[in-house]
């Protein structure tokens, strides 16, 4: 433990972009800084991280195949400011998975350091990874991922009673969502009475219903011919506009074009910007 | 907290589930309905039979002793002497001599065969005022031996007064005029019910004086003796052992005292040992049950891994996940619980009819059923649940 926490200081203090300080002076900074600012989680302190909602020092995730270790991602650093469009491309196999696993808190990497939203995500158990992703992470997976047996609206409502928004809440919320991806006469649908962009426009509402941090979306067009993937696409210039940061996985550059910065990656190594050699 | 949300979408949840999966599911519970619907029919049967033998013992009254004297050949029976020396004990509350003989009647000028002529004891008839159904019993006087009055019970009135008012009415027993006072409902004693009542014409009651004088037997071999309330039961009958040893010479045989509180005692042990027997049975069914919903709740957690995993990623903590299928497993074991406890009523019902004893629904036994089952689902739903809730949620999201 005391090593882990030496490293990352040495690491906050190379960066150079922040100071570490006591946990005491830190919230104290937080509350000054922010009083307005919901504070999730109390019990862990915060770094102010400014505009910078993610940031990765180093990540590696490899995986032990008994004779051989896989190294899926090899030394990854990445920061993503509040706000930003972002698109991950990268061919089959890459990492692109692997890599927004990490992102979604739904895995930890191997070595590394990963700061969501101003939180250091180390070794977390099960319960606290689950909270951190009811609260910064919304996702938006290529085949949708409906509850079949439940309706629209009871699909988006769902991560809101995960994370205990009051029922009055939670309804206005849901209306609100629904709306916002105009789908507000289809509540009351089943997943299989909307078509494949609908219920694309449903998981998204689903995702961005608790106000997450990072809009995660892996392939979100992949199910979706031209057309309605273009509208999805629309959804999300739309939803970034109204200033959510949105962190899209694709293998295909013209779906990562629509994104405001690009970063590839190839072989669990990541580079920034650049389209020509697509 | 919020908790409650969640639980109400388990349960909705839950039951989509099983609506989906009428066939599957309504297999699994199956064990539980039967081994439900067993536990109530049986309990309830075997409270509904002891209960009505206890209700008929404690009619009698605790603390009543049923003494046969037949005594020895030099003596037979005891004479009024011996029963005013058992009165004279300190426990002793009333010494009710009673005879009977089975007899022939006259009325309306025909002849009835198989008719019970009852002598009993004037505390007798005051014990058992609230058995008088119409008219009145005997008064003090009445009860000297010479007054030609009776009680008649009610399957004498149907049968032989040919159910027309029977107060007023005039019968013959054994070449004696009677003038009935009073109609007593149908003995639903023990002695009635073990005697063979179809081929019977019913009971006349007359005052043991009476009968003495009919049969010129003046000796008493069957009374029952009732304690007094507070008094030393053991004791007690101690001390009748030595009066009536002493009134026939210590001759073996010469008597026998049957104490209904020790036969009550003998009832609640059988009672008791019938329901640790039924409650072996139920533990039984009810496991094969569990076993049943342990294997569904196995089968869906693993038909839904990526709703599982789906679940994880859009925030459900592990407790929950295990909450949600925990609930389930309840639910669908509640569920049978209560058709087996339905079932079990009808079973019981049923079985008390043909019985021909009183149905009581029991309380206890439903609790019990419902109990069971809700345990029955905590304790076989906990490792699927827990199996669920321990997915990762990686794989989970990946499974198809
Ligand atoms: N659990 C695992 N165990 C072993 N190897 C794994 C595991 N998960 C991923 N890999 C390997 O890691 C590499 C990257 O996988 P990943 O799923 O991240 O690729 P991807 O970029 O998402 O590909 P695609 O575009 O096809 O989805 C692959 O070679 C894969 O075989
Ligand atoms: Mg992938």
């Amino acid at each position: 433990m005391e090593e882990e926490n030496k490293t990352e200081e040495n690491k906050i203090e190379e960066s150079k972009t922040e100071e570490k300080k006591p946990e005491a002076d830190g919230a104290e900074i937080e509350k000054a800084k922010e009083p307005a600012a919901p504070a999730p989680n109390q019990e862990e302190p915060r770094e102010d991280t400014g505009d910078e909602i993610l940031r990765m020092k180093d990540i590696c995730k490899d995986y032990d195949m008994g004779n051989e270790v896989l190294h899926v991602l090899k030394s990854v650093c990445l920061s993503v400011r509040r706000g930003e469009f972002l698109a991950i491309l990268g061919p089959s196999g890459s990492g692109k998975s692997t890599l927004m696993n990490i992102i979604g808190c739904l895995d930890v990497p191997t070595s590394g350091d990963y700061w969501l939203d101003g939180r250091h995500i180390a070794d977390e158990d099960e319960t606290s990874l689950a909270r951190i992703r009811s609260r910064e992470i919304g996702f938006v997976f290529q085949s949708f991922n409906l509850l079949q047996r439940q309706n629209a609206f009871e699909n988006v409502e769902l991560p809101l009673i995960y994370a205990n928004v009051p029922e009055k809440e939670r309804r206005q919320r849901v209306d609100e969502v629904l709306e916002l991806v105009g789908l507000s006469d289809k509540r009351e649908n089943m997943p299989n009475q909307l078509s494949g962009g609908q219920q694309q426009r449903v998981a998204i509402a689903r995702a961005i219903a608790n106000r997450p941090a990072i809009l995660l979306a892996d392939e979100p067009t992949g199910a979706l011919d031209q057309h309605t993937g273009a509208q999805v696409m629309e959804l999300f210039h739309q939803l970034n506009e109204e200033g959510n940061t949105i962190i899209m996985i694709t293998h295909d550059p013209k779906i990562a074009s629509h994104a405001k910065r690009i970063v590839r990656i190839l072989d669990g190594e990541i580079s920034e910007g650049a389209l020509e050699d697509a | 907290m919020h908790n409650f949300s969640i639980v109400r979408q388990s349960v909705r949840m839950a039951l989509t589930n099983i609506r989906h999966n009428k066939l599957r599911s309504f297999l699994t519970m199956l064990g539980i309905m039967i081994g439900v619907a067993a536990v109530i029919g049986l309990v309830t049967i075997v409270q509904s039979v002891t209960t009505s033998i206890m209700d008929q013992f404690s009619g009698l009254g605790a603390g009543t002793l049923s003494i046969t004297a037949n005594g020895t050949s030099l003596k037979q029976g005891l004479s009024n002497s011996d029963l005013a020396s058992l009165s004279e004990i300190d426990g002793v509350d009333a010494v009710c001599p009673s005879a009977s003989v089975t007899t022939y009647a006259v009325a309306n000028a025909e002849i009835y065969k198989h008719v019970t002529l009852d002598g009993e004891d004037f505390s007798y008839f005051q014990r058992n005022k609230n058995q008088i159904q119409q008219g009145r019993t005997f008064l003090e006087n009445e009860t000297d031996g010479y007054t030609d009055v009776c009680l008649v019970d009610k399957t004498f009135a149907t049968k032989v007064l040919s159910g027309q008012n029977p107060i007023g009415a005039t019968v013959t027993v054994n070449g004696y005029q009677f003038q009935v006072i009073g109609l007593y409902s149908d003995s639903d004693s023990l002695t009635g019910q073990m005697t063979d009542t179809s081929s019977s014409n019913g009971t006349v009651m007359i005052p043991y004086k009476n009968i003495q004088r009919m049969t010129g037997f003046y000796n008493t071999t069957f009374l029952t003796v009732f304690l007094k309330e507070n008094a030393d039961q053991n004791e007690a009958e101690h001390e009748i052992r030595a009066v009536l040893n002493n009134a026939f010479n210590d001759a073996d045989n010469s008597f026998s005292i049957i104490n209904l509180s020790s036969l009550l005692d003998t009832m609640n042990s059988i009672k008791g040992m019938l329901s640790t027997m039924l409650g072996g049975i139920a533990a039984i069914s009810l496991v094969v049950g569990g076993i049943g919903i342990m294997n569904m709740m196995l089968v869906s957690v693993s038909e839904r891994t990526k709703e599982i995993g789906l679940r994880k990623a859009l925030g459900a903590e592990p407790v929950r996940i295990q909450m949600q299928f925990l609930i389930e497993s309840i639910t669908l074991s509640l569920i049978g619980g209560a058709i087996g406890i339905v079932l079990g009523l009808v079973i019981a019902a049923i079985g008390a009819a043909a019985l021909n004893t009183t149905f009581h629904i029991s309380t206890g036994a439903i609790l019990l059923g419902a109990g069971f089952s809700a345990g029955v689902g905590i304790l076989f739903g906990w490792m699927p649940a827990r199996r669920a809730s321990e997915l990762n949620p990686i794989d989970a999201l990946r499974a198809e």
